[in-house]
């Protein structure tokens, strides 16, 4: 999980959903250090992009490099996930979510407890995930940045039910992984402050008619599982 | 392995899952001399199939809830983002499954065995065909499991999927057990076919399971 030398490059990248094309001969790079602001209405293919980045779609064309990179280096083992979801075992305790994925993402050992602080969930850690509040979950999620080292950020509407405060925070976190060299790919509504940022303006391709989101929700699944 | 351990802490946290499974087995495992009478002969014949059925039916209930809860919070996505295979995951998700739902079921069973008026010398043998044959039900049971996360009917349609899948564990495990009542040492074979059929679907269910799972995440 070496931090990776060089930045990222997508050349002429064309990604399908559900027979349709979201995504058509993109073409960005992205330098160590930098971060990228992915913008657009909704349906514009920003989750598209971003799930494609990390390996969870396949394109129909076009190619995904990371420079400086080993060739049997997965750029998806290389890269931090924050998306819709929270990714978090709500019968689980904070700590035991945080301590799992430091674990499972090899980071340093211990670096949980410096994550649960960083993120201000210190008085919390013991608490299981389901009594938080929804912009406290969310912090979970972004303690997972944190507790393993990652080239490529990926962030999904990251801001989602956090408050300014803890929305600063996240950019302190962001500009402190741009200056270790990282970077970062975020989709977002609301103005994110990382710097040096570049935006990335996405536009829905071929669009016939009012789309919500392409990607979309999962369909729901079996209800009554919680019984 | 870490996953390991959360899955079963997860499980323990949650215990209405194992409780609602054991529970529904000695349910379904009293009623039957309520509805067969008290043949305390034609029980004790019937049991070793009772039991297994009973046992089967009651491993499914948890089954359909393998991987749904990581699919709706979006772990599933972080583990096929991980350098750790798809593979190894389902493995250590059905081994998990073994432990928190086969393995009490099957330390259950003596105590059921009561109300059905089981061949004490049958006991030994029929925790041990169960031990052997529960393997085969976490692991294919994950196929199942896998293919039906997009559906909304998934709990029944796991079942329809997964049951025929157990039907030779079924045969090679009552056989076992019949066999041993019959003529003391002719058990063997269907024993070492229900190991087999184990360790077959120990094999594929982890790579079939972890395949379908790449299918319903594009």
């Amino acid at each position: 999980m070496s931090k990776a030398e060089g930045g990222l490059s997508v050349r002429d990248l064309s990604v399908e959903r559900g027979g349709r094309t979201v995504i058509a001969d993109l073409s960005f790079e992205i330098e160590p250090g930098q971060a990228v602001l992915l913008t657009g209405p909704n349906g514009a293919g920003k989750t598209t992009l971003i799930r494609t980045l990390a390996g969870l779609l396949s394109p129909i064309g076009g190619v995904i490099a990371l420079q400086g990179a080993a060739v049997d280096d997965q750029l998806s083992e290389q890269c931090h996930y924050v998306a819709h979801t929270n990714a978090a075992k709500t019968d689980l305790t904070v700590r035991q979510n945080l301590r799992f994925w430091a674990r499972f993402m090899r980071g340093v050992p211990g670096a949980e407890e410096a994550a649960i602080s960083e993120v201000g969930l210190a008085s919390l850690g013991d608490i299981p995930v389901r009594y938080l509040s929804a912009g406290q979950q969310r912090r979970v999620a972004i303690g997972r940045l944190l507790v393993a080292k990652r080239a490529l950020w990926l962030l999904d509407e990251p801001t989602v039910s956090l408050d300014a405060a803890n929305t600063a925070r996240l950019e302190k976190f962001g500009n402190a992984h741009l200056a270790a060299g990282g970077m970062i790919v975020a989709a977002t509504h609301i103005p994110l402050d990382f710097k040096p940022m570049v935006e990335l303006k996405l536009s829905p391709v071929a669009f016939d008619a009012e789309v919500d989101d392409l990607w979309g929700e999962l369909p729901p699944l079996q209800s009554g599982a919680e019984a | 392995m870490e996953l390991l351990r959360r899955e079963l802490a997860a499980a323990v946290r949650d215990g209405g899952s194992v409780g609602t499974v054991l529970g529904f087995y000695a349910i379904a495992v009293a009623m039957m001399p309520i509805a067969i009478g008290p043949d305390l002969k034609l029980l004790g014949r019937i049991a070793p199939g009772v039991l297994w059925i009973s046992m089967l039916l009651a491993a499914l209930l948890s089954l359909g809830r393998l991987f749904e809860r990581d699919v709706e919070d979006g772990t599933l996505d972080l583990f096929a983002m991980s350098a750790v295979p798809l593979e190894v995951i389902t493995v250590v998700k059905s081994l998990a499954h073994w432990l928190t739902t086969c393995l009490p079921l099957v330390l259950l069973t003596p105590v059921l065995g009561l109300f059905l008026n089981v061949d004490f010398a049958a006991v030994p043998m029929i925790i041990v065909t169960m031990l052997v044959g529960t393997v085969a039900v976490s692991f294919l049971g994950a196929i199942a499991a896998a293919l039906t996360l997009r559906s909304k009917r998934g709990g029944v349609l796991v079942a329809l999927l997964v049951l025929p899948m157990y039907v030779p564990t079924l045969i090679y495990g009552i056989s076992t057990v019949s066999l041993l009542m019959l003529t003391p040492g002719s058990f063997v074979s269907p024993l070492l076919l229900l190991s087999a059929i184990s360790l077959v679907s120990l094999v594929i269910g982890p790579i079939a399971s972890a395949a379908v799972l790449r299918f319903q995440m594009q």
